[in-house]
């Protein structure tokens, strides 16, 4: 009877620990659970804390820690790219850098300007910084922590030897940042992947309509998710700007008031209130529409391109199997080395065949993921900007009525 | 009246012919309400507190309710052609007041002509101790805008005009709500008269007076920074000395406060803008996307950003026009409270200038005397004299614009506490429409969303 209550609380605990966790996670598969406990900021690096939870055999513990940076995860996203095996397999984006420049930079600005406003204005003005640099943390430790649970759920990646021990070994994985002839390489090469896929897809015509399809329709859909990614994010950039801009109204009204000895003084001070309740709400609209609108653009917008590099592989592994039957044929004319020729030929074959099957696959359910995913973020980004007009009609219906009884 | 220059004596003459301005009082006094304070004398030194314009405020209500006067001004007309063009406003008045030939009338008026028309009113009571509500200010770039612009370009010089119209608006409006100078015969003229006024060449920036009334100012600043006043009367000295300070305060205030809504307005057009290109970018997408009812729900999201755009863009146009302007207004009539108020300091150093020439004259005529010139000392007898006059006239004169500046800061603060009260509840009931139409617009998309099968 002591147990059942210390149970409840323990699987209470778990569902409500990450309130913002991804709509991918499996919640029925219990056998290898990830998630990011904890993180921390130093000056330009951010440490994130991995907590694993697993029933399976082939680790060590059945719950462990261990601390990664950023270039950890991007080493690990690069190992699945690399391995022929998941060649058919959508590869879940790597997370975006953590970025804290434009923070940084407004608190500076902020810290320069400090003598020319009034005491509360730069409390405000600091607090409300300090939320947005609080939200992008978040985010950040948000975008690593999908990454991992998609792998964790995928029946074949988490399986992976290097996810293993980039999950396990607790110590540095030794992934020194990129000097700038490997970033300069890494230009080069996804330059020349790029060329490459350009080619290939000028030249390697799809045998199969509904890849060709497929392929079209990625590149297009590709440029316009970027587009209205970085069109949403300037959007709603500005209205967090025009949600602070109240800040200054609503200081300034309070200094008119104070110098004021006529009836305007309270009228002004209520009316302060009023803009300073109204620059919460409006800048939960902007952070909220940042979250539903541009956060999912965004993520589409990279599987959008994970998906494309599948279609690519599949197409060189096309070309490869096209290769390889006219190699067949010239040895069959040559009459030399036919054996190996059709061995060769035989293995393209399979290999294009087994891509082909599980792309398909992977095309389907990505379409499913992307539906279902902007599903949910579009009623939810209508539900909050309901929410939050209305309070604002609210607040607005209240000040009014105390002010007109003045 | 910028003119010190002058002899006493001419003002003497101008103050004469304003006496008028005294019966207007009699006649006006059902909506000059101050006439229960000003008792003829003056009894009593004024106090000021916050009692009064309370008082003053429902009497106001209580005696002038049934007089009204309502200005529009509307359809401007681009008239003539190149550099010699202009834009013409016509003025339509509504009264109720029988001081006007009819109760519905309109004229044409061009943006010299109320120029003119602020200028004829300073020249009459500025001296007297009237704060005269500013007109609005000349804009080269704005002018040259028009000018230049052909009927194709409408965009920033049409945006001007409208600024500009509404502003000449306000502007009527405030003179005519003002007791005396909006019964003022040439105030009735530029509304009443249906011809086009003598063009006010003084008005422009570049001819004779215009460069006069800069040196003018320049040297009026010197002026103003220098001169303390010291006073028979230090409790009149100690009002005005702070009210100067409140002035100030309350200038540097509405100026910060004005460049604070300015900034939002910058913010929420630039915000309008990138909607609009989201909304587009939005479109294409829900062009290109495979998913039906997808495809269809992003189509739907871009048409409510769309209108979300239009919304933002009202709400900065309301920004500026409601909000704004009433700030910019109100520095401007700062600016001329600030000219009556060192029109006093003027009237005060042409008293104290005639004193210290009446001083001159009697230790002349004292000198004479002694000397034993008895034609001479008569002649110094009789400037004693002149002199003697026209001090007790500088002294009327600097008691009586005191207390007239007294009594039109009064109106001033009640006017200023029912402009800030209305014009702010309009902004905010404004500001609640807009969020209500917000909620129209997300209500209907909101099904469309959940429609993604």
């Amino acid at each position: 009877m002591m147990d059942g209550p210390d149970d409840s609380t323990v699987i209470l605990g778990d569902e409500n620990r990450k309130p913002g966790r991804s709509e991918t996670v499996d919640l029925t598969d219990n056998s290898l659970m990830v998630d990011i406990s904890d993180a921390l900021s130093e000056k330009d690096k951010v440490k994130f804390t991995v907590h694993t939870k697993t029933t399976l055999p082939e680790f060590h513990k059945p719950e462990f820690l261990v601390v990664r940076q950023h270039e950890e995860f991007v080493w690990l996203h690069d190992r699945f790219e690399e391995i022929e095996e998941y060649a058919g397999y959508i590869i879940p984006p790597a997370p975006p850098r953590p970025d804290f420049d434009a923070s940084r930079e407004k608190l500076q600005k902020l810290g320069e300007g400090e003598g020319t406003m009034t005491k509360e204005e730069f409390n405000k003005m600091k607090q409300e910084l300090e939320a947005e640099y609080l939200a992008t943390f978040k985010k950040t430790v948000a975008m690593h922590e999908v990454f991992l649970c998609r792998l964790a759920n995928h029946p074949v990646f988490r399986n992976d030897h290097n996810f293993r021990v980039f999950l396990e070994y607790d110590q540095d994985l030794c992934v020194r940042g990129k000097n700038k002839m490997e970033v300069l390489g890494g230009f080069m090469k996804s330059f020349t992947k790029t060329t490459d896929e350009f080619l290939l897809s000028a030249t390697v015509k799809d045998v199969n309509d509904f890849f060709e399809k497929e392929k079209n329709f990625l590149i297009d859909y590709h440029t316009h998710l970027k587009d209205a990614t970085a069109k949403a994010d300037r959007m709603t950039k500005r209205h967090k700007d025009v949600a602070d801009s109240y800040i200054k109204i609503s200081t300034g009204l309070v200094q008119l008031s104070t110098i004021d000895n006529s009836d305007l003084e309270k009228f002004l001070t209520k009316v302060a209130e009023t803009f300073e309740k109204a620059r919460k709400i409006e800048g939960r609209v902007a952070s909220d529409e940042d979250l539903k609108l541009s956060d999912t653009l965004r993520y589409y917008m990279r599987d959008s391109f994970a998906a494309k590099r599948l279609l690519y592989r599949r197409l060189r592994c096309l070309a490869n199997y096209e290769n390889a039957n006219r190699n067949l044929e010239k040895a069959r004319a040559k009459n030399k080395d036919v054996h190996a020729a059709e061995l060769a030929q035989q293995q393209a074959c399979e290999k294009f065949e087994q891509m082909s099957d599980k792309g398909k696959e992977e095309l389907m359910d990505f379409k499913t993921r992307r539906v279902a995913a902007f599903r949910k973020n579009l009623v939810d980004l209508a539900e909050l900007e309901l929410k939050h007009a209305k309070a604002q009609v609210q607040l607005l219906k209240n000040s009014l009525a105390a002010l007109k009884e003045e | 009246m910028a003119d010190d220059r002058e002899p006493p004596p001419l003002f003497n003459n101008v103050e004469i012919d304003q006496r008028d301005d005294d019966n207007e009082d009699l006649f006006s006094s059902a909506i000059d309400v101050d006439v229960g304070v000003l008792d003829g004398d003056g009894q009593g030194p004024f106090n000021g507190t916050s009692e009064a314009p309370k008082l003053h405020l429902s009497q106001l209500e209580k005696e002038c309710g049934d007089q009204f006067i309502e200005v529009t001004v509307t359809e401007p007309q681009k008239l003539g052609e190149g550099m010699g063009a202009y834009v013409a406003y016509k003025v339509i008045t509504k009264t109720n007041m029988p001081i006007f030939r009819k109760r519905s009338f309109s004229v044409m008026r061009r943006f010299s002509d109320f120029l003119g028309l602020h200028d004829k009113l300073v020249e009459k009571y500025l001296r007297m101790g009237r704060i005269i509500p500013p007109a609005p200010e000349k804009s080269v770039i704005g002018m040259t805008k028009i000018k230049m612009s052909n009927q194709a370009e409408q965009g920033s010089s049409a945006e001007f005009v409208e600024k500009r119209r509404a502003s000449l608006e306000r502007y009527l409006n405030r003179t005519a709500a003002h007791p005396i100078l909006g019964v003022d015969p040439d105030f009735r003229e530029f509304l009443e008269t249906d011809m086009e006024l003598p063009k006010a060449t003084n008005t422009s920036a570049l001819s004779g007076a215009g460069v006069m009334r800069l040196f003018n100012k320049v040297g009026e600043t010197v002026n103003k920074i220098t001169y303390k006043m010291d006073e028979s009367d230090p409790e009149e000295q100690q009002w005005f000395e702070e009210k100067t300070q409140q002035i100030e305060n309350l200038d540097t205030q509405l100026r910060k406060l004005h460049a604070s809504v300015e900034t939002l307005v910058l913010h929420r057009k630039d915000l309008a803008l990138l909607t609009s290109a989201f909304a587009k970018s939005a479109a294409m997408l829900s062009n290109c996307e495979e998913h039906t009812s997808l495809s269809r729900a992003l189509s739907q999201l871009a048409e409510v950003e769309e209108k979300v755009e239009a919304l933002h863009n009202e709400q900065a146009n309301a920004d500026f026009s409601v909000l704004c302007e009433l700030l910019k207004d109100y520095i401007a009539l700062i600016g001329a409270i600030k000219e009556v108020f060192h029109e006093r300091v003027k009237v005060y150093q042409n008293w104290q200038h005639s004193q210290q020439m009446l001083n001159k004259r009697r230790e002349q005529k004292a000198k004479l005397e002694l000397s034993g010139k008895p034609d001479k000392g008569n002649q110094a007898s009789v400037e004693v004299v002149e002199w003697e006059a026209k001090v007790d006239r500088g002294q009327e004169e600097f008691d009586n614009i005191s207390k007239m500046i007294k009594k039109e800061m009064e109106r001033f603060e009640v006017n200023r506490v029912k402009d800030f009260k209305a014009i702010i509840i309009q902004y905010l009931e404004n500001l609640m429409t807009h969020q209500q139409q917000l909620i129209k617009y997300w209500e209907a998309f909101l099904p469309e969303a959940k429609a993604i099968a």
